[in-house]
């Protein structure tokens, strides 16, 4: 069985459920119009900060504010392609079709990661101009320092979380488990973590805290974390290896 | 061909299935049966590869399901109709499968048109009655044009029509060769459709023979005398010779004798010594069901509330002594008791020889060596001892006599042909 065949029916079964378009669409849809809608805002703000506070300004960043609902989003997206054969029972045709695991696994989620990667770019992308068209005078151009990697990096932000999603659901093999204990880890619980000063040592570490690191092209007031942008979606990937194995040894291991 | 060595499946505590071994041939419909949850669907997912056998193995064709190199195209499986994402049309769900083992789009509405389903092709299959689900399952079974194929309740929810047509589609895949295995609760479909039954009951294996074996073997026919009504003495008269004959009779509700152990000659010629009239000498030949009942009432998990109640009180008539299965032997948690019984059946007869593989062999003993052309009460010797003598032997599960076993024990071992 070659993976070509394979992939071609991930995609096939990818393209051919609603959920795929919705999901992404609202990914972008959230991720540029919240990021307009900041930008906008924050055009006043920019306005009347003193020149120490201009320096740790970010207009890049500023834009990709939405990502923090767009992420979301890429979360039920990841959860519903890897979800949908489990709460289906598709799983065991597929399986029945597919003896080999692995093959399965990774050529599903490589199917999803690439499309995923696709709609995240092109948003990313929008988002940042249309983002910086909104903050006028104060907007970032994309041959400065560090933006045009800030805008390539929220792309593979938001195609990580889904990647996450993609092997923790796996791992849970239950689309409504992983949704319960995704959204409100990546909505409520690493935001507040990251934000109270007594546990942002550990939070730092955690795989959206970490990854949203290289979206940004100048450190903010304060910042304490001990890498860099590209270390910080280093520390992401791991996560999202992580998971990866989970899942994969789950797979192979448990009974369909 | 299917080849099953020692399956054994155990999930925690619970033993789904037991030491399980069997041959499915090509050629012919090979009919899988046992009662609810008697590991059926667990053996069927063991032989796809879906779920590991804690013990022992199942290859297709010499090969462990998930070592096949092009699965989908050697082999097909229906296991559940419902195992489809629903917000996927029937003909993206074919197409998906497809493209899996380079089979052409062309292929997927062929066999959309093979299953009568090229009119709701690009319906949501969430849509979807049972029976459409079977078809799709079907459809996708087929799509590979493989050499085995395994079907798993095909006929749930179908109308007669398409009843009719999977018997026939089963029949023809086989005729070309095919190795078929379906499993189904439907005794009188498969009683139409297959020609070999494997009946296995709480995980292990019962029975694995032709079905005309089968019947021959496990639901002893009889033969229903009735003698003039108005003579009541005449019937007691018959029933103490032939009794002293080795028969053993017993009464039917409308006055009617039941007789087994002897041939109708036979019965015929007694009658005739001691002078009593005859109404009626019929043969009675027992279904499938009768024959399915008879051997699996013993390893049925999932009982009625109200059979329940009726088994616990003693048996009424026709307690057969010395029939305690030997399944109750040391260690063995007990006899699941047989199901209250209106009707009666009769003991099998003696096996001689293991029905079926085992562990020990490759090539399966001939089924029970009982030619099915003759009339299945004719060969009856119920007192017989069962031939396997060793550990629990083939017994069968008697009469009605012991409903006195308790239930409650969640018996693994099952009286007749355990091992």
């Amino acid at each position: 069985m070659h993976a070509g065949y394979v992939w071609k029916s991930e995609w096939t079964k990818i393209r051919s459920v609603r959920s795929t378009g919705t999901t992404l669409a609202l990914a972008a849809v959230f991720t540029i119009g919240l990021g307009f809608l900041i930008s906008a805002l924050s055009k006043n703000e920019f306005a009347k900060m003193d020149a120490h506070e201009l320096r740790f300004a970010d207009p890049t960043f500023i834009s990709f504010v939405g990502t923090s609902l767009g992420q979301l989003a890429m979360i039920v997206f990841g959860v519903m392609v890897v979800g949908g054969e489990y709460s289906t029972g598709m799983i065991r045709t597929s399986l029945a079709a597919v003896p080999r695991r692995g093959l399965f696994l990774f050529s599903k989620i490589a199917v999803a990661t690439l499309l995923a990667f696709v709609v995240a770019l092109v948003t990313s992308f929008v988002t940042f101009f249309v983002g910086q068209a909104a903050l006028g005078p104060y907007k970032a151009s994309l041959g400065d320092p560090g933006v045009l990697r800030a805008v390539i990096g929220a792309a593979l932000y938001m195609t990580l979380i889904a990647v996450f999603a993609m092997g923790v659901t796996t791992v849970l093999r239950s689309p409504m488990l992983s949704l319960g204990i995704l959204m409100p880890l990546f909505f409520l619980l690493t935001p507040i973590l990251g934000n109270v000063p007594a546990t942002r040592k550990v939070a730092q570490y955690l795989p959206d805290q970490a990854g949203g690191k290289v979206m940004q092209v100048v450190a903010p007031e304060g910042d304490i974390a001990p890498y860099g942008p590209w270390g910080g979606f280093g520390i992401m990937v791991l996560w999202v290896l992580a998971a990866l194995c989970c899942g994969w040894l789950v797979l192979k291991k448990r009974d369909a | 061909m299917i080849e099953a060595v020692g399956l054994t499946k155990r999930y925690g505590a619970k033993t789904a299935v037991y030491n399980l071994s069997f041959q499915v041939r090509p050629g012919t419909v090979t009919g899988f049966l046992g009662p609810n949850g008697s590991g059926k669907s667990t053996t069927m997912r063991m032989i796809l590869g879906l779920d590991r056998p804690t013990a022992g193995h199942v290859t297709i064709g010499g090969h462990p399901f998930r070592e096949l190199p092009n699965a989908p195209r050697q082999v097909g499986a229906l296991l559940d109709a419902k195992a489809v994402h629903g917000g996927r049309s029937a003909r993206n769900h074919l197409l998906s499968l497809a493209q899996l083992s380079g089979i052409p789009a062309s292929r997927v509405d062929e066999v959309l048109g093979v299953v009568g389903l090229q009119d709701v092709a690009k319906r949501r299959s969430s849509g979807f009655s049972l029976g459409m689900g079977q078809r799709l399952g079907i459809a996708a079974a087929l799509l590979g044009d493989p050499q085995v194929l395994l079907f798993d309740e095909p006929v749930n929810g179908l109308d007669p029509e398409g009843i009719l047509w999977v018997r026939n589609l089963m029949k023809m895949l086989a005729s070309e060769g095919r190795t078929v295995f379906v499993s189904s609760h439907l005794m009188s479909e498969m009683a139409l459709t297959a020609e070999h039954l494997i009946v296995i009951g709480r995980g292990q294996l019962l029975s694995d023979m032709s079905v005309r074996d089968f019947i021959a073997a496990n639901s002893a026919g009889f033969a229903r005398v009735r003698t003039p009504q108005t003579e009541p003495q005449q019937r007691e008269k018959l029933t103490t010779v032939l009794t002293e004959a080795g028969g053993r009779v017993m009464s039917e509700p409308d006055g009617a004798l039941r007789v087994t152990g002897l041939a109708l000659p036979q019965i015929s010629d007694l009658a005739h010594e001691a002078d009593v009239r005859l109404w009626e000498l019929a043969p009675h030949q027992a279904s499938l069901e009768e024959a399915y009942m008879q051997m699996t009432q013993a390893a049925v998990d999932y009982r009625s509330t109200d059979d329940q109640l009726a088994g616990f009180q003693q048996g009424p008539q026709g307690a057969l002594p010395g029939q305690l299965p030997p399944g109750s032997a040391p260690g063995a948690p007990g006899v699941p008791q047989g199901p209250p019984q209106l009707g009666w059946y009769a003991p099998p007869p003696p096996q001689p020889g293991q029905p079926h593989p085992g562990v020990r062999g490759s090539v399966p003993a001939p089924p029970a060596p009982v030619p099915a052309d003759q009339n299945p009460y004719a060969q009856q010797a119920p007192e017989a001892a069962p031939a396997a003598p060793p550990a629990p032997a083939p017994a069968g599960p008697a009469g009605p006599g012991l409903t006195k076993n308790d239930d409650s024990t969640p018996g693994s071992d099952t009286p007749e042909d355990a091992r």
